[in-house]
């Protein structure tokens, strides 16, 4: 349903703003971590170091909205809808915020490890926890964008498959580091960044879970959003 | 009857939230109420709980303010207005022919928009009430009663050397604060305030509602704001109302975060018009 715009202009002007730098460092987030996931796959030493010093551009953008939510806040006293919005940007920013600093990471460790060769099998294991993580924090923004808490709610939902990928890939490098104790510096930092691509899994899932909050209001951290719950 | 309904009918048949609750001080049911041929209430009902404070919001012209007056029969005095429906308080009919309305306003006291002492003395002011309705036998006791009343209304340090000076000498917050004394002082069991806080400024309005939360307490409270954020603050239950309907009742923190209806969202976010 289309909202119906507030009385005064500036109002409106303010929070479209916000929601449309929330979309832009939601880009630069999603840039980050597609170009760390090429890099490590790839062994793009270049593109590695620039994701590794690149993430000062996200953190400056969560400043500036988090300064305009404080502004708003000042000067509106937003209700309902409008504070359940603004609420939710805060804490969204923060877990975007948090994905950059996992793409930093990724970037880092995708710069040591270029030298080395990536095992074929893990290779393809890491490329499909990488295209995972990559669609889910896609469609996580997807929703905030439109606003869209059933789709968000699939989002929750899918970062299951990520956790098992994790899993799987963690027994794979832990069979790795057994066979071939000489790899285990390598194997480690391959551990680190599937890690930080988990997290990354988990930071959207959060996304999703202040999305369903500030369309509906209902406050869905904590509870199995794959089975029903009280209340519904 | 079929009412005259507004071009909102689907949307607004029914209040949303919890309009009722248990033990109600006051309970008011399919209320209806008329000026000449023009009705200006629709169908309200409404429980308000002991010792709780309900905010009534809506745009101008909504009739909370015309509802309000509607809980001490106030519109009695308007020629034209009619009521229909059942206000009970404390389970008796309010507009029962053996209630007196004299006796029912000292019960259901009322303080208005404008601070509106009278040309007395600040001592005379609290006082004449309580002469009225013969509350106290003696001067000591009067005396006494004052004190106790300006000090409820958080007035008398300020005007405790200047008793016998007149009340419309007094900053309007501070003469706001007189009238709530004055309607204290016969001890009523339910204050209605119809925006008393929007002749005031910041400071003073701090004040009052400090003093609300204190008197709730002791009374019940139904305040008429235009203010949501005074509504947020100092209600327990917030009332929207919106061309004569009860759209929505509420506690306020599910009106201010997630009201049901969609009309009080667009209300309290300023969508409204």
């Amino acid at each position: 349903m289309e909202v119906q715009q507030h009385i005064s202009q500036q109002y409106n002007k303010d929070l479209k703003s916000i929601k449309s730098n929330v979309l832009s460092m939601g880009c630069l987030v999603e840039l980050q971590v597609q170009n760390a996931i090429y890099a490590l796959l790839n062994q793009d030493q270049e593109l590695a170091k620039e994701v590794s010093v690149s993430d000062y551009k996200i953190n400056k953008m969560e400043m500036e909205i988090d300064a305009d939510c404080a502004k708003v806040i000042a000067k509106r006293q937003p209700a309902a809808g409008d504070l359940r919005l603004v609420i939710a940007v805060v804490k969204i920013i923060t877990d975007l915020e948090r994905i950059g600093d996992e793409a930093e990471k990724i970037g880092r460790y995708a710069k040591k490890m270029a030298l080395k060769e990536v095992a074929a099998e893990m290779h393809a294991e890491l490329s499909s926890l990488g295209s995972k993580v990559m669609t889910i924090l896609h469609d996580t923004l997807d929703s905030f964008a439109r606003m869209d808490a059933q789709q968000a709610i699939k989002v929750v939902a899918s970062d299951a498959q990520i956790d098992d990928e994790f899993n799987k890939i963690s027994r794979l490098l832990l069979t790795h580091m057994m066979e071939s104790p000489r790899n285990i510096k390598h194997m480690l930092r391959v551990t680190w960044c599937v890690r930080a691509l988990e997290r990354i899994g988990d930071h959207s899932q959060n996304i999703c879970e202040h999305v369903v909050y500030s369309v509906n209001g209902k406050d869905v951290r904590h509870v199995h959003l794959n089975k029903p719950h009280q209340g519904d | 009857m079929m009412n005259k309904r507004s071009e909102f009918d689907v949307e607004i048949n029914d209040t949303k939230g919890t309009p009722f609750i248990d033990n109600a001080k006051i309970s008011a049911r399919n209320v209806e109420v008329f000026y000449e041929k023009k009705q200006a209430i629709f169908n309200t009902s409404i429980d308000i709980g002991k010792n709780q404070i309900v905010a009534m919001i809506g745009p101008s012209g909504c009739g909370k303010s015309t509802f309000l007056r509607c809980l001490n029969r106030m519109n009695d005095t308007i020629q034209s207005c009619q009521i229909r429906g059942e206000i009970k308080l404390d389970n008796e009919d309010i507009y029962a022919r053996q209630q007196d309305p004299v006796l029912l306003r000292a019960r259901v006291g009322m303080v208005f928009q404008k601070p509106n002492p009278f040309s007395k003395s600040i001592y005379d002011n609290v006082a004449y009430g309580a002469k009225l309705h013969g509350l106290t036998s003696n001067q000591v006791e009067l005396d006494d009663l004052v004190e106790k009343s300006l000090m409820r209304a958080g007035l008398f340090n300020e005007v405790k050397d200047d008793l016998h000076k007149p009340g419309t000498g007094l900053s309007g917050g501070q003469q706001q604060r007189l009238c709530i004394a004055r309607t204290i002082a016969i001890d009523p069991e339910v204050i209605l305030m119809d925006e008393p806080t929007s002749a005031l400024d910041p400071i003073a309005t701090a004040v009052i509602e400090e003093l609300m939360i204190e008197l709730s307490k002791k009374y019940t409270i139904v305040i008429v704001t235009h203010s949501m954020q005074q509504a947020a603050r100092v209600s327990q239950r917030t009332a929207y109302f919106h061309m004569g309907h009860l759209i929505e009742v509420n506690d306020t923190n599910t009106v201010f975060t997630n009201p049901e209806h969609q009309l009080t969202e667009n209300y309290i976010t300023g969508r409204f018009g």
